[in-house]
């Protein structure tokens, strides 16, 4: 379950994230999950809910998932990252180190490995709110 | 507000680690993965709690050093590094097997990131990571993320090896991070350059290492590795840090 080390994160993150903008207690955490690494959300989910405490004690966090888009170098193409093109074992290597899909996944037009992963990679804090 | 947690929890993966060794080389072909491999098997024979870390994404060489195949790290609320030869061993080609992994800056620094957010290590005397050559991402990276690095630097004798050791001591000592010295290897002569530049910039000799064919022999086992004239003044560097 190596969605808990992120959740580890994401409520170190959040909590920092209180402490500088002095918040007493927060009420609300939204965390954006790239397609990319194939997180499971109910996974992550569960993690955070085991996880909160403190100032997190009473957080209610949204989830949303955002498709990962590639973006060929070489040629310029752009193409959605499909997990059904992938067997178990590279999926899963993808999943937890996303950059490994430089070595499993080539541009469909030109056939070259050098792409940027221009959106849907790793886990993201986008906000916080609370009470001050 | 757009924040990558995985910084947060970096302290917290590395606060159990007593020191964390940065093996590193101005420029490729030094030998800093063979001393890296050697210096933490060393210390580990000696007792100690020692962990490996290949942070060479593109090129990682100390599974090849070790002899080790086949091993793959435990999922528990993170990931955990096998043992191999008395090491805590981590390394990307868990992942990337035997593929080639082109990596451009960005994407080596957040395959860096991942792992150190993620990768659960017990408690141990020493991490020794096996950096990529040079002053580049990964090497920036580290200097950033992780507080209580220190650095020894590994140079042939040749000028051009030194020139870049000149560079990277130059940016440790603007950025306060601390060297613990020098290493000169495949030394074929009793050329003085590099212990007389050493002492000009103010850097510790820690050890000058003769080219001993027997290391290449060596590669892929560590019996035969732990025998060679390397491994002997791999001690004198365990002793020394």
């Amino acid at each position: 379950m190596h969605e808990w080390a992120l959740a580890e994160a994401v409520i170190s993150a959040a909590s920092e994230t209180a402490e500088k903008e002095g918040l007493k207690e927060i009420t609300e955490v939204r965390i954006k999950v790239g397609e990319l690494q194939q997180i499971e959300p109910e996974i992550l989910e569960f993690a955070l809910a085991q996880l909160k405490t403190g100032k997190l004690r009473n957080a209610r966090f949204h989830i949303a998932t955002e498709k990962a888009l590639l973006k060929c170098r070489a040629c310029g193409h752009e193409w959605l990252f499909n997990r059904k093109k992938l067997d178990e074992s590279t999926a899963e290597a993808i999943h937890f180190v996303p950059e490994i899909a430089h070595a499993y996944i080539k541009c469909p037009k030109c056939g070259s490995p050098d792409f940027e992963i221009v959106a849907g990679r790793g886990v993201w804090l986008e906000s916080i709110k609370g009470v001050k | 507000m757009l924040v990558d947690p995985r910084i947060s929890i970096i302290d917290e993966r590395l606060k159990g680690i007593g020191k964390i060794i940065a093996v590193s080389s101005g420029k490729g072909g030094v030998g800093k993965s063979v001393i890296a491999s050697t210096l933490a098997l060393t210390l580990a024979r000696k007792g100690f709690k020692v962990g490996l870390f290949d942070l060479d994404f593109t090129s990682p060489s100390t599974h090849i050093i070790l002899g080790i195949e086949g091993l793959q790290p435990k999922e528990e609320k993170g990931i955990v590094p096998p043992k191999a030869h008395g090491l805590h061993y981590m390394s990307i080609i868990y992942y990337s097997g035997d593929y080639a992994t082109p990596l451009r800056g960005a994407d080596v620094s957040n395959a860096l990131i991942e792992l150190l957010a993620i990768t659960k290590w017990e408690k141990l005397d020493y991490l020794i990571l096996d950096m990529p050559p040079g002053i580049g991402d990964a090497t920036l990276d580290l200097i950033r993320l992780i507080k209580n690095i220190e650095f020894i630097i590994v140079t042939t004798p040749s000028k051009l090896a030194f020139e870049t050791v000149k560079k990277l001591s130059s940016l440790l000592k603007s950025l306060r991070i601390p060297m613990l010295g020098v290493v000169e290897n495949m030394k074929m002569n009793n050329a003085q350059l590099v212990r007389q530049q050493a002492k000009k910039i103010g850097i510790t000799m820690l050890t000058e290492i003769p080219y001993d064919p027997k290391v290449e022999e060596a590669i892929g086992n560590t019996n035969k590795l732990l025998n060679t004239t390397l491994a002997k003044k791999a001690e004198e560097i365990a002793s020394r840090i």
